[in-house]
């Protein structure tokens, strides 16, 4: 049976996958759906409205966002807020670039890459673990252990993560980024997994077991190439929570040259004060990778977003 | 195989759990020795008006934004269900809060709302040129508008998932009998959206506990104007990083740990997310 994930780089729906987490017997057929939406014109209108009113919410804060990173000052103090800049500049760009935004740049690019290799890697293999021995208590009670870790919040337990990042010495350093925001990427990304591999056909792991494969060459040969959309999914998604997190870098990084990039926002905010184009150009590129991210992987991400919650 | 996992996972989320319980017994103040406190912080936190306060505001926050939320994510959920290029550039505009952090998040609406250079400034939209973030009326609801304008779309990729897997065969067997697309939408969208709705519900509420990175910035820090937007997290970094009182943070916290774990055990008992077989049976 294809699981949830797997739906969505199936090449027989066509376009527009995004989030779709149909299951094949029941899926939806476009042309059906389309009669009923003729018959439904008026709450379709309604629904269709609410859609236009709430993009106009979403769009113009994006707009003005760009625009006024393209402003001068004084073109932000006089001009209307929401018109084209008369005379759009660069020179907010050529700001934040001239000063250490590369750094929080490297910093976000090291900790994001490193949480993500390791999260993705330890859940792969636990997630394995937990769907080879299911009838197990130990596995029952190893995933339940991750549930249970998706209702903790992070600020709940910063206190204690942070006198266990003081006690490894480990204060102000990257890795003490890393290691935490990998632990708190666990349990979205084993639940992930494990929907995923549980629906792997048991014949497949039977015939490795009859040609005398162990359990890491069964993982390594058979559940991880089988789980390579999911993985995908998975590592796009913990990469923006990492890329976008902030507490763990507030609290357990201190030195400038240790900042990334949303802690460095803050940071522009008290340098730039008053000038609100150069922060806004800063904003802006900090989210770009993220940009080029989603342009990227659009499907997986979306995927990822739905996998595992729909139903 | 297993053991990487439960390691990592164990020291940064299980450990911390009992250690947060632990350090609400203690007196430490962030930097120094870890000293044994009893309950002393406990009395100061539960006879604290501030206290109640911000648990106040967390409940507020928390019911305020599933009320707003759902049924915003409802509708563009079911708008954007049906397949189509429109709708896929909807899907595009709607994801672009997702990609930016709650820091880009807050500076952007902070610079935006502000009354004199901010939106307010548009010949049109005066009305908008309020201290919407500074008024210690306005600024929970604004804080809280500002938090559905990041999750709705989330929400609204949820809602259109869980659609998505309806069956069609049940819209036609209702056409068929002469319902309309209003009854269809009461009598076969909401019950077969169950699922979704309480796994939405149950990411908005336990995320609502969460609500710290927006709020921290769009308050400059302070949870202000005076409290009015100190949620309970907001008042447990305050009280631990600013104050130095991490005995006190920490049962602040271990409130929010209750409140977090009660939450989610009712509403994962609801959703069935425990089940080890696969969701896809029982359709």
């Amino acid at each position: 049976m294809s699981t949830i994930v797997t739906k969505t780089r199936d090449p027989r729906t066509g376009n527009d996958r995004e989030g779709a987490a149909e299951r094949p017997v029941t899926a939806p057929r476009p042309g059906s759906l389309r009669r009923i939406t003729a018959v439904g014109a008026l709450w379709r209108a309604l629904t269709g409205s609410a859609t236009l009113l709430w993009a106009a919410v979403v769009v113009i804060p994006v707009y003005w966002l760009v625009i006024t990173s393209l402003r001068s000052r004084a073109d932000f103090t006089a001009g209307s807020p929401l018109a084209l800049p008369g005379h759009p500049t660069l020179d907010n760009y050529r700001t934040v670039l001239a000063g250490d935004f590369t750094t929080y740049l490297l910093n976000s690019v090291i900790v994001t890459a490193a949480t993500v290799v390791i999260a993705v890697v330890v859940a792969l293999m636990a997630s394995f673990a937990i769907v080879r021995n299911a009838g197990s208590r130990l596995s029952r009670v190893s995933f339940r252990l991750y549930l249970l870790g998706l209702a903790i919040p992070l600020q709940a337990v910063i206190i204690p993560v942070y006198l266990l990042i003081i006690r490894m010495n480990l204060y102000d350093s990257l890795l003490a980024i890393v290691l935490p925001s990998a632990a708190f990427a666990l349990p979205i990304t084993v639940m992930i997994l494990v929907s995923f591999l549980r629906d792997v056909p048991r014949s497949l792991f039977e015939a490795m077991i009859v040609d005398g494969a162990g359990d890491w060459r069964m993982l390594i040969s058979l559940a991880a190439p089988l789980a390579r959309p999911a993985l995908m999914t998975v590592a796009v998604y913990d990469g923006l929570q990492v890329w976008n997190g902030f507490l763990f870098p507030l609290i357990l990084t201190q030195s400038g040259d240790k900042a990334v990039l949303p802690l460095a926002l803050t940071l522009y905010r008290g340098q730039f004060g008053i000038d609100v184009p150069a922060t806004m150009a800063a904003v802006v590129l900090s989210t770009l990778p993220m940009l080029a991210l989603f342009t990227l992987a659009r499907r997986q991400l979306v995927a990822g977003l739905t996998a595992g919650f729909s139903k | 195989m297993a053991a990487p996992a439960l390691l990592l996972f164990g020291l940064f989320g299980l450990v911390p759990l009992v250690g947060v319980v632990a350090l609400s017994l203690a007196r430490w103040d962030g930097l120094g020795s870890v000293g044994w406190a009893g309950v002393a912080n406990w009395s100061a936190v539960l006879t604290d008006g501030a206290t109640w306060q911000a648990l106040w505001l967390t409940v507020k926050v928390m019911v305020i934004s599933w009320l707003v939320q759902t049924p915003v994510a409802l509708a563009l959920g079911h708008f954007q269900a049906p397949r189509g290029r429109l709708r896929a550039l909807f899907a595009v505009l709607f994801f672009l809060p997702l990609l930016l952090s709650a820091v880009a998040i807050g500076l952007t609406w902070q610079a935006l709302l502000d009354p004199s250079f901010g939106i307010g400034a548009t010949p049109g939209l005066h009305w908008l040129a309020k201290p919407l973030l500074g008024s210690p009326d306005l600024a929970l609801y604004t804080v809280i508008f500002v938090i559905a304008w990041q999750f709705v779309p989330f929400h609204a990729l949820l809602y259109q998932a869980g659609i998505r897997q309806i069956p069609t065969v049940l819209y036609e067997a209702a056409a068929l009998d002469g319902a309309g697309p209003a009854t269809r939408f009461r009598r076969i969208t909401l019950p077969q959206l169950k699922y979704t709705m309480v796994t939405s519900s149950t990411l908005m509420l336990v995320g609502s506990l969460t609500y710290f990175d927006l709020i921290f910035v769009l308050s400059g820090g302070t949870g202000g104007p005076g409290t009015a937007t100190r949620v309970l997290p907001l008042s447990m970094y305050i009280t631990g990083f600013q104050a130095h009182d991490m005995g006190r943070a920490s049962a602040v916290a271990a409130l929010l740990v209750v409140f977090g774990l009660g939450l989610s055990l009712l509403t994962t008992r609801l959703s069935g997310f425990t089940r080890m077989d696969s969701q896809q049976e029982g359709m």
